[in-house]
């Protein structure tokens, strides 16, 4: 038996599904017009959902890449892109090392992390009269 | 006992005894029933009562033209409830895995979706069978505790087994072994009770067209 | 390595951002299992936090939950967690030994006490005294006793502490005993599995980090938030199952279409875990996702549950034997009692008598 022997079957993302995806592009659509209607944001988190490797390719492809795209620098990496459905955002956060910490769907304006936040203002707000009154 | 040693005991003491229950049980009555003999006829009879007997096993599996409409319903919903059950016993996967590990060998499965109407169907006519019963004022004069409580037998496994594969009610664990409960609760019941007709029945159906076939005197 | 101070303090002095700690505690929910929008919740509890002693126990194990949680792939949350614990003894991690090491051990047993959390692997043998495992020529039964007394709370990590695992699968040769049954007055986290997902253990002390409890448990004391569901429930490969498509052998076509592995074997039903979607090794998979069953780890006695090959649907006894030893039986006794009956019935016609349907047996 020779190693060409061995069936061997290349599976693509876009023609597999077990319906697991599908069943996610609907709640997210449930929970866009629920945002658009009320304003309530909302957030999926990916981690806790059952996903092949396949599949996670397979929601990437149905999500696309929209406008945006914004990279953070806070303990780690984390990459924000909204994606070709405008008020879905898909929220990835990366450790030093390069893992995935929280993986997220966020429906919402503009994701909550990417905004200044207050304290951090505050300290900035501080810095900057320290460099003007050297 | 934590859940996991139920279920475990449930698929393999339980099984056990239960199964010793209900082979020890049947093989006894059955060879009981043999052993009682016949007297013996001293006459010769006129052609044999094979004919009749085996013909009698086969026309009372159908549906008496002469049957009312309500003794329709019994046969319709009692073929109805019975292929249900052996259909859904015999042809789910899981069932097969099953009676694989004990018998050695398999045979391939009735899609999910059939089974699912074998078994919507089979738990339907019980249903109905239990209300017809109960509403029907002669077969409710017929019917005694042993009636219901076969029914209940019956019902349950297939509840049960219903239950587990669509997630309903407790957690799967719990839910198998109610399910496995069930089933030796049957097992055990079937020497003792009418749910014994499951081998007697065509047995019993031979001598019943034997005897009224029969040609001749008898000495 | 006593500073007692809140989490936020230690952050802000590490010049670490409100928009990083945000994140980190978004991360945070994700690891607890807790819905994203409890991110603010969090933040609020954490940065109030205290850093609590911790005292680790090893006793009849394989060191595979201390690496288990050693390799856990998310090093900064676990960085930041081991940040926020002072682990006083651990006698694999620590640097001392010998006689420092067990004092280090007393001194956080003495200066804590009543406030220490106790995480404890291995189970405890209890037969001929417990000799089978000793420290420091003392017991383990006499360590956990001791530590125990003191401890806020236990928390049993892996299945030999929460259910006494292999070292209590027959015949147990050593009387070995889960933590739960040798202590009954103190509260005890169960974190089974073997080992357990390295982020379930960091989860849960994360969780008594944040919100100074221990988290909602199921019946076996396992955290429901990891614990709550099955594998099979939350398994990717599970619309094979409600479809009736099971793989047959592990290279059919149905395995290699990524088939339900129930026919083979997978305890996937009955085991609740993290793993379908917490998954190990920083998320690359778990055992399903690599074609193999679900062996059932973080459920009691797994060892003694039969084939790992065996479908949860199959007996885990010999039902062919007993099935023909009962028939053998009830021939026999149907032979026996028919020969009475006609014995019977031989000497009733002989004083001329009818043998009714009441004189044979039944």
């Amino acid at each position: 038996m020779t190693l060409q022997d061995i069936a061997v079957k290349v599976e693509r993302a876009d023609d597999y599904s077990v319906g697991n995806i599908s069943a996610l592009l609907a709640e997210i659509a449930t929970l866009l017009e629920k945002f658009i209607a009320t304003g309530q944001s909302a957030e999926i988190d990916l981690k806790s959902l059952p996903m092949g490797a396949l599949e996670y390719e397979q929601l990437r492809l149905a999500l696309g890449q929209g406008e945006v795209a914004a990279n953070l620098e806070a303990i780690g990496p984390s990459e924000i892109i909204e994606t070709k459905y405008p008020g879905v955002w898909w929220v990835t956060h990366y450790n030093v090392e390069g893992d995935i910490v929280a993986d997220l769907i966020e429906i919402a304006n503009c994701p909550a992390i990417l905004t200044s936040q207050p304290q951090d203002m505050q300290a900035g707000l501080a810095r900057l009269q320290a460099a003007i009154e050297k | 006992m934590n859940p996991q040693e139920l279920l475990l005991w449930v698929r393999g003491t339980g099984l056990q005894l239960a199964t010793a229950v209900c082979v020890l049980g049947m093989t006894y009555r059955l060879l009981h029933l043999a052993l009682l003999g016949r007297k013996k006829n001293l006459a010769e009879a006129r052609g044999s009562e094979w004919g009749p007997g085996l013909r009698t096993m086969w026309r009372r599996s159908f549906v008496l033209p002469e049957l009312s409409a309500r003794g329709k319903f019994t046969v319709v919903a009692g073929y109805t409830f019975h292929f249900g059950f052996f259909i859904t016993l015999l042809f789910l996967s899981q069932h097969i895995a099953m009676l694989r590990a004990v018998l050695g060998f398999g045979w391939p499965a009735l899609p999910h979706s059939a089974i699912e109407i074998a078994a919507i169907l089979t738990l339907a006519a019980m249903i109905a069978l239990l209300v017809h019963r109960y509403m029907d004022p002669v077969k409710r004069m017929l019917s005694g505790f042993e009636d219901y409580l076969t029914w209940l037998l019956t019902f349950l496994p297939l509840l049960s087994g219903f239950m587990l594969l669509h997630g309903i009610g407790p957690a799967y664990t719990q839910m198998l072994t109610l399910h496995l409960l069930s089933v030796e609760l049957l097992l055990i019941a079937i020497p003792f009770t009418k749910l014994a007709h499951m081998l007697t029945t065509f047995s019993a159906r031979w001598y019943n067209g034997a005897f009224a076939g029969y040609k001749g005197v008898k000495a | 390595m006593k500073d007692h101070d809140t989490l936020e303090h230690r952050l802000t002095q590490q010049g670490i951002s409100r928009r990083s700690f945000l994140k980190f505690c978004t991360a945070m929910a994700s690891l607890m299992a807790l819905p994203p929008g409890t991110a603010p919740a969090i933040a609020a509890a954490l940065a109030q936090a205290k850093r609590p002693s911790v005292i680790w126990l090893s006793f009849q194990e394989c060191t595979g939950c201390t690496e288990s949680l050693t390799r856990s792939h998310s090093p900064t949350l676990e960085s930041l967690i081991f940040d926020m614990i002072s682990l006083d003894y651990h006698h694999t991690l620590q640097a001392a030994s010998g006689f420092a090491a067990e004092k280090s051990r007393e001194d956080a047993m003495k200066d804590f006490y009543g406030k220490y959390l106790l995480l404890v692997d291995g189970s405890i043998p209890t037969k001929d005294n417990g000799i089978y495992s000793t420290i420091a020529g003392r017991t383990n039964l006499d360590l956990l006793q001791e530590a125990a007394k003191g401890a806020a709370a236990i928390v049993a990590v892996g299945s030999c502490a929460a259910f006494g695992g292999l070292p209590m699968a027959k015949p147990n040769p050593t009387g070995a005993a889960p933590v739960s049954d040798l202590i009954k007055d103190k509260p005890i986290i169960n974190i089974s599995g073997c080992p357990p997902i390295p982020s379930v253990i960091t989860g849960v002390l994360a969780h008594y980090l944040t919100f100074g409890e221990l988290p909602a448990l199921d019946e076996l004391g396992r955290p429901k938030a990891f614990y709550g569901e099955t594998i099979h429930d939350r398994c990717y490969r599970r619309p094979f199952y409600d479809q009736g498509k099971f793989a047959k052998t592990f290279d059919d076509e149905g395995a290699r279409n990524g088939w339900c592995l129930y026919e083979l074997g997978c305890k996937g039903p009955t085991t609740h875990n993290a793993c379908a979607t917490t998954k190990w090794n920083g998320g690359a998979g778990f055992p399903i996702e690599a074609g193999h069953g679900c062996l059932g780890c973080s459920e009691p006695n797994f060892w003694d549950a039969g084939s790992f090959y065996t479908p949860l649907a199959a007996p885990t006894s010999n039902i062919g034997a007993i099935a023909g030893a009962a028939a053998l039986a009830g021939a026999a006794a149907a032979v026996a009692l028919s020969a009475a009956d006609r014995a019977k019935k031989k000497s009733l016609q002989q004083t001329h008598e009818k043998l009714t349907v009441k004189d044979i047996s039944n």
